[in-house]
């Protein structure tokens, strides 16, 4: 097999202690198969006892270079699947995305319907997302209840995205220029009867998990990204406001519809520790999924009843000669497509920005100085997707 | 600090970089800045130091697979107070792949340069820590370009037995 070339690291010698100990730093491997990397991560931890003097992270395993595969297809449409395996558990976000790129690059313009059913849709995956972000954080660092309270909420998204695109994880839903299909007839009942019942469950989750002692201690002044390392690392999507950077493409560089709707920008405050500490990032998520549901209902009430979803789908998909870049607001961050067409039917080059792979690199600047048992919060904190990561 | 437009961007850029900047594009939605190669780093530091773009986002390769200038780096830069994004675009020949690094200047060019040296062979100078990222450290080639064969080479990874030995 590979030997991995790591940066030179040495053992340090033994160093003579003043009660006659000898103490020595050690390399152990967090990874790649570990329950709260959350995919194939592997992070090589220098310790000193139980305090971590470096981290580096070590990524790859999952990579099937999704550029490559892009320029080999043979239509644009062939992408999408693709790009839902990105992001694995916000696959409607990363069609949304490259359906805009190729849209503005097209110069297709849609319906209102199509609109509103992709706004509700990106919105509806934003809590799926972030449920599951909620739920294994809090697994990770040993509450098991709420995850099971956030899984059985997640449930009824994917049953809703089911009863629409017939798949629940992978839904190759959005096309460029429409939607596979017009919603059932009942998805209106539907989602507003979920976003009833949601509301309750968030306070009841703040309830179990949020103001949770053994959860606050754990979490609290855990992992402190400040604003300038944050922006200086270029993190995006909630890690980035939760450091209390007020940044949202939605509200500051808005695609789609959504500067049609009312929603505030999450930020974290720093309320029960420092800010920008673990806490602030998951609790960003939290609040995030209140201001999604305050979308989703402004978005069921504007929706028309009237339009054809498949009423601007190209019938070949050939775009002109050019480069266009379109970034979308994932769960994980800021999600860009550019893409590059020599006027044929398939793609020159496609490069995804995938946030996750930019919000990991931060890693080794917050982990120094954590303890070893910490390293689990803080990865959870950051919310990555190694199908992301590695493309 | 008052927020500037994009005009009042570009023709800054144009007054101070007059003799670097090949070109500059403002046809789609975001402006693009085509610059020499050897004026990347000054040019970096300029527009983040007296412009406020604190936010590098993205650094990606390009094989144009042609016999002159045949790799395009651009670098993704947003300013958060502005709200506004500019591309930069350098272009390398094939026989002379290195370009300054800029991690000095936004720590977020680490892995992003890490990736374009493993997917093009674009080395960068002074970088800290260049290794490869996605692939492993003795693979030979770079899979982004345009000539390496979307199933790869045969034999150029080390895969492990499919049948158990004691079978």
């Amino acid at each position: 097999m590979f030997k991995e070339k790591g940066p030179d690291v040495t053992f340090s010698q033994p160093v003579e202690e003043a009660d006659g100990l000898k103490t020595q730093e050690m390399i152990i491997n967090m990874g790649p198969q570990h329950p709260s990397t959350h995919g194939v991560l592997r992070v090589e931890l220098t310790l000193d006892g139980e305090i971590v003097t470096r981290a580096v992270p070590h990524i790859g395993y999952l990579h099937r270079c999704f550029e490559k595969h892009c320029e080999a297809m043979n239509e644009y449409p062939k992408v999408i699947p693709y790009v839902d395996r990105m992001d694995y558990v916000a696959a409607m976000n990363n069609e949304h995305g490259f359906a805009i790129a190729m849209e503005q690059l097209m110069e297709i313009e849609l319906n209102d319907r199509v609109e509103h059913i992709r706004v509700i849709m990106a919105e509806l995956q934003r809590i799926a997302s972030h449920l599951l972000a909620v739920g294994t954080f809090g697994l990770d660092i040993g509450a098991f209840t709420p995850f099971l309270y956030c899984f059985s909420e997640r449930e009824k998204i994917l049953d809703i995205f089911e009863k629409a695109s017939g798949a629940r994880l992978l839904y190759n839903y959005i096309w460029i220029g429409g939607l596979m299909n017009d919603v059932p007839d009942d998805f209106k009942t539907d989602v507003s009867s979920f976003v009833k019942t949601f509301r309750p469950k968030i306070k009841e989750l703040n309830d179990l998990l949020s103001n949770n002692k053994i959860f606050l201690v754990r979490t609290a002044n855990v992992g402190v990204l400040p604003e300038k390392v944050a922006i200086n690392y270029g993190i995006s999507g909630p890690s980035l406001r939760g450091s209390g950077v007020k940044w949202d493409l939605r509200r500051d560089d808005p695609y789609s519809i959504y500067d049609r709707f009312e929603f505030d920008v999450v930020v974290g405050k720093g309320e029960v520790g420092t800010l920008g500490d673990c806490w602030d990032r998951y609790i960003v998520r939290v609040r995030e999924m209140e201001e999604s549901l305050k979308i989703i209902e402004q978005a069921l009430e504007s929706m028309p009843d009237e339009g054809d979803v498949h009423e601007s789908i190209p019938k070949k998909i050939r775009p002109p000669a050019g480069e266009i870049y379109s970034r979308t607001e994932t769960p994980r961050g800021e999600l860009g497509y550019y893409v590059i067409s020599d006027k044929s039917t398939s793609p020159y080059r496609v490069k995804a920005r995938a946030p996750s792979f930019v919000n990991l690199s931060v890693l080794p600047a917050i982990s120094v100085g954590a303890m070893i048992a910490d390293m689990v919060a803080i990865i959870g904190s950051i919310d990555i997707v190694l199908g992301e990561v590695d493309r | 600090m008052e927020r500037i437009s994009k005009e009042t961007l570009l023709e800054k850029i144009k007054n101070e970089f007059d003799d670097k900047v090949i070109e500059v594009l403002d046809d789609g939605s975001y402006p693009l800045v085509l610059l020499k190669k050897e004026a990347i780093h000054s040019f970096c530091l300029y527009l983040k130091d007296k412009l406020n773009f604190i936010y590098l986002n993205d650094i990606f390769g390009t094989d144009r697979f042609t016999s002159e200038e045949r790799f395009e780096v651009v670098y993704h830069l947003l300013s958060l107070r502005h709200r506004l994004r500019l591309f930069v675009k350098v272009r390398i020949e094939e026989n002379d792949t290195e370009l300054p690094t800029v991690t000095d200047i936004w720590k977020s060019a680490n892995w992003n340069e890490r990736e374009v040296y493993d997917m093009f062979g674009i080395t960068f100078k002074g970088h800290p820590d260049l290794r490869r990222i996605f692939m492993p450290e003795d693979f030979e080639y770079y899979p982004l370009r345009k000539e390496f064969p979307l199933l790869g080479i045969p034999g150029s990874l080390e895969l492990p037995n499919t049948t158990p030995e004691h079978d």
